[in-house]
């Protein structure tokens, strides 16, 4: 529709837009209280890691948990994620992706990993026989 | 065959008989569905980067006796390329929330200083890169290397188009102000820089943290 | 350096029979041009055709680029029977090794992405809009610029024939032997941007379908009220959208390999070939699935409106779908059981390999259960399904015979493997789309297809296909290994030559479909319909004109039950005659063609490494994308005149088929 049509919608300044669409746009609050969380969930594995406080294998666990709570962070807070937007498509289209991300990845590493495990050993240092 | 069952009951009219046309036609306004396509195409590029990260996971540790992250990876430059991401996705979420005010000129500055970081996140990232490359470390060196450089740089290059695409926004905002194709635009562009600040996250993560773990 | 690698090495002159190609394409097309030129037709095929936005339009170019393609294609089957068959006891045949595997390379990646997923996608974009009640798809533009870049890529596949070579490594084109160290020249650069390009052009037409049918479906058709060819061109287009970027991904790194030397695939400095064939079948198997399920669509469509009944378990139809779509994604390494990924890995996916075929097998279930007690009409596009059902159960069966690892260990890469996969493939897809072409003709053109005809291709294809692929799983079992030239064992021959003359067959069957259509439009006033609902329709496509107007529906349709157009017709529906209203709809554009015309430009100009026409063909193609943005005014009003006087025509065509009838 052109733009002249919507003239009347000019003065609804609320989260919501013409179409009628339930976009969330968040608000200055939100937006720093996501800031704040990502910057604390990025400060902590970067001094995790630049100190070596705890071994490798727990470091590891903990900035992979803080990675995935500072994607969600950034999912609700910047990205405005809910299971309203687009009447749930939205969400629904993000769980589909990500079961396809996790078997993808989780699959290939799986395999990979038998496929290198079953390779005949080399005789060579650097190149694959 | 059918019976007054299976009717929709919001169209029946008082004698209970079907109604088949509405009388007012429904209304797809010009891009009613363009946030829900270009979430999709979100979720695509999201899978793409997913195989790189796959692909990084399988071969990231093939050093070919080359250099690793260990004598490559300066995590302070990480932590200030990260922190110019993250602070350049809140100046576009400033920028969104003057742009649903109608405060054209408050959104253009915010736009602007977005972009500012934008750019500086992409000159360190070049840096970083030059040294790398200086060191001998090329993306031709080994797996290790031609995954990182792939993984990071398509990062890079999404950050790229999306200054371009940045520039022309604020060019069209100029010119035609925030008529609903414009604001519908501008959405598109803060669902794709946040989802890059989503990216950057796995990167920094998954590569140079864990780099540094190994 | 202005023409990069190419050079006049490039032409064939010395190659008898691209030479002989060449003429009759030059001939062919000049005569094409000129007729197009003499009758004046090249601004009615700009406007009408090139740059419509009218997904009806979009929907046949990408049919005839299918067929167009099968051609080709076919081509390359013919070429190879006939090299298999007589090259036996020291005999070379007439092709050698740098023809032969070219030709079985393009044979698959012409037949999967020029003419399957063009076809199927030609399909889902005619009908879905139509059969959802809409006026067109979400994103109009896009759907053409989509349609361009597919064309875009066969044209630099068909190039390839002429202007170098194309690659020889398979239609997968596995590395090393893709890499740049065993493949240094052109073939395997044709293949990745031929497929990149129209790759951008598949998953934004997935994007497109799937926020169409999310979007604008008419009031009242809540999803479990949906035709069910528009449930498996949702899940088709989810698996398109959830899939393509995997082999986007995949291809990038074998360009970058090739193109900047990195280590991906390579067999040395850390590289994995392995990787690529796990990443590539991770999009592989989704992709045949894609290719079938809107096939599984028509035939309930096509079973249920030639039985007069409504589809039986519609309910499990669509659980059915939406199973094998996300199982689809479960199953990828039974493609590659014999890399040698051990017993745990290939037990899980052998089971789920199993697992999979359930859903199937109950679709077809579900189809048996429609036939069952329905007043059958066996016209053509019901036979096409009959002769589905039989063809695809056996093949199906091969392929549980496949998933049992042990066995794949014997029959991988086997002539068994091919008889199995074009079993499932040739029955499904172009069974599938025979039904579908023989079923919507008459609605896409408002004529029907000659009946004669279309039972000579019938019966030449059904009785075609068995000849030529029955004595593969013969020689399968027999031990006999794809993609050979030449043979030792003279025991083998005799299958191959029975599989020629099943070529041949074949070949009959695709001269009398080409006929048939020829006749059909010389005896269209014959062969006409005006109702719009020559085979007692259940569809709202149905309730159109034949072929519908620009805006398809004068007033959108509102849906009370599934089976829309069945459920208006035995309530008595009376199609309005006025009270109409102008009708928004999208402006036509070139923008599309440029685009495609400029990506063409640049992936030829990369194949030769031309880089300062690669450089400017990009800059160009990102300045005028761009350019493009600034357009905002993309629409435009048909008036109600307009629209009533449409009406009246079929108004008035109505009555006289009434009065006929």
């Amino acid at each position: 529709m052109s733009a002249e049509a919507h003239n009347d919608h000019a003065v609804d300044h609320h989260h919501d837009d013409h179409h009628g669409d339930d976009h969330d746009h968040g608000s200055f609050k939100t937006y720093m209280i996501g800031f704040l969380l990502s910057v604390v969930l990025t400060a902590i594995p970067f001094w995790l890691v630049m100190t070596g406080a705890l071994p490798a294998a727990t470091t590891g666990l903990i900035i992979t948990a803080f990675a995935v709570v500072q994607i969600v962070v950034h999912m609700i807070f910047f990205l405005h994620m809910n299971h309203k937007s687009e009447g749930g498509w939205n969400m629904l289209a993000l769980i589909f992706t990500i079961v396809v991300v996790v078997i993808a990845v989780a699959g290939s590493v799986w395999v990979m990993y038998h496929l290198n495990v079953n390779m005949m050993p080399t005789h060579d240092m650097q190149t694959m026989g | 065959m059918s019976h007054a069952a299976s009717l929709n009951p919001d169209y029946v009219d008082e004698a209970g008989r079907p109604i088949y046309h509405p009388v007012e036609e429904p209304h797809h306004p010009e891009g009613h569905s363009t946030m829900l396509g270009f979430w999709m195409y979100l979720m695509s590029d999201c899978l793409i980067f997913a195989m790189l990260f796959a692909v990084y996971a399988v071969v990231g540790a093939n050093y070919a006796a080359g250099p690793a992250p260990k004598d490559l990876f300066d995590l302070p430059l990480v932590a200030l390329n990260t922190s110019m991401l993250l602070l350049s996705s809140i100046t576009y979420g400033f920028a969104m929330l003057a742009m649903v005010k109608n405060r054209t000129a408050q959104m253009q500055t915010w736009l602007a200083i977005t972009g500012v970081f934008g750019l500086c996140f992409l000159g360190i990232e070049l840096y970083e890169f030059a040294h790398m490359i200086h060191l001998g470390a090329t993306p031709q060196r080994s797996a290790f290397l031609s995954a990182f450089f792939v993984l990071v740089g398509t990062h890079g290059l999404h950050v790229t188009f999306g200054c371009i695409w940045l520039v022309t926004l604020m060019v069209q905002v100029w010119r035609k102000g925030l008529i609903p194709a414009n604001k519908r635009r501008l959405m598109c562009l803060s669902l794709f820089w946040h989802f890059l600040d989503v990216i950057w996250i796995g990167v920094f993560t998954f590569v140079y943290l864990f780099g540094m773990l190994r | 350096m202005i023409f990069g690698r190419l050079d006049w090495n490039a032409l064939p002159f010395h190659e008898p029979i691209l030479v002989a190609t060449f003429t009759v394409v030059v001939l062919g097309g000049l005569a094409t041009l000129g007729l197009i030129t003499r009758y004046k037709l090249w601004g009615y095929l700009w406007t009408e055709w090139f740059t419509t936005v009218d997904h009806k339009k979009i929907g046949i170019m990408y049919m005839i680029l299918g067929i167009v393609m099968l051609l080709r294609g076919f081509a390359d089957a013919v070429m190879m029977r006939l090299q298999q068959a007589m090259a036996f006891g020291g005999a070379e045949g007439y092709l050698n090794a740098h023809h032969y595997d070219q030709i079985f390379t393009a044979h698959g990646v012409i037949m999967i992405f020029f003419v399957a997923m063009p076809l199927i996608t030609g399909l889902m974009n005619y009908l879905v809009p139509l059969q959802i009640g809409a006026r067109d798809v979400s994103f109009p533009f896009l759907n053409n610029f989509s349609f361009w870049m597919t064309t875009a890529g066969a044209v630099l596949v068909m190039a390839s024939l002429f202007i170098g070579e194309f690659a020889r490594t398979g239609w997968l084109a596995y590395p090393p032997l893709s890499g740049i160290g065993y493949s240094p020249g052109v073939g395997v650069d044709y293949y990745i941007w031929a497929l990149q390009i129209a790759g951008v052009g598949t998953t934004l037409s997935g994007i497109n379908l799937i926020a169409t049918i999310v979007k604008m479906r008419a009031p009242g058709m809540g999803l479990m009220k949906m035709p069910v060819f528009t449930w498996t061109s949702l899940c088709a287009n989810v698996l398109i959208v959830a899939s393509f970027p995997v082999l986007t991904a995949v291809l990038a790194l074998l360009t970058a390999d090739r193109y900047i030397g990195t280590n991906f695939f390579t067999n040395d400095f850390g590289g994995n070939p392995m990787m690529y064939v796990n990443l590539i079948w991770i999009w592989g198997h989704p992709e045949v699935y894609i290719l079938v399920l809107p096939l599984f669509g028509v035939f309930s469509e096509v079973t249920s409106t030639f039985s007069g009944k409504k589809l039986f378990g519609y309910t499990s139809m669509v659980y059915a779908t939406v199973v094998i779509t996300i199982l689809s994604y479960l199953v990828w390494l039974h493609h590659f059981f014999t890399m040698g990924s051990g017993a745990s890995v290939n037990s899980f996916f052998g089971i789920t390999t199993m697992i999979i075929s359930i859903p199937t097998g109950a679709k077809l279930f579900n189809w048996l259960f429609t036939m069952y007690r329905g007043r059958i009409r066996f016209e053509l596009p019901m036979m096409w399904t009959v002769a589905f059902m039989l063809t695809f159960v056996v093949g199906g069966m091969t392929g549980v015979m496949l998933a049992v690892p042990p066995a794949d260990f014997v029959l991988h890469n086997s002539l068994f493997l091919i008889a199995h996969f074009h079993n499932v493939i040739i029955a499904g897809v172009l069974f599938g789309l025979f039904a579908a072409i023989n079923f919507w003709w008459p609605k896409a053109f408002g004529f029907k297809l000659d009946k004669t005809w279309g039972l000579v291709s019938f019966w030449c294809w059904v009785i075609g296909f068995w000849v030529a692929f029955a004595p593969l799983y013969v020689l399968g079992f027999m031990g006999v290994t794809r993609r050979m030239r030449v043979f030792d064992d003279p025991s083998y021959q005799i299958w191959f030559i029975i599989a020629a003359v099943g070529v041949g067959i074949i070949a009959v069957g695709i001269l009398a479909m080409l006929i048939q259509f020829a006749v059909s439009i010389i005896n269209r006033d014959k062969l006409r319909d005006e109702t719009g609902d020559p085979w007692h329709g259940r569809t709202l496509e149905w309730s159109t004109s034949s072929p519908p107007p620009d805006y398809n529906f004068a007033k959108t349709p509102i849906i009370h039950d599934s089976d829309a157009w069945w459920d208006m017709k035995t309530r008595g529906y009376e199609r309005p005659t006025d009270g109409y209203k102008p009708i928004h709809m999208p402006s036509n554009t070139g923008a599309g063609v440029i685009l495609a015309g400029l990506s063409t430009v640049m992936g030829f100009a990369l194949i030769w490494y031309m880089w300062w026409l690669a450089a400017l063909s990009f800059f160009a193609l990102i300045a005028y994308a761009i350019f493009h943005t600034f357009n905002y005014k993309r629409d435009y009003y048909i008036p109600a005149e307009t629209v009533q006087a449409t009406e009246d025509a079929h108004t008035k065509a109505l009555a006289a088929a009434a009065a006929k009838g």
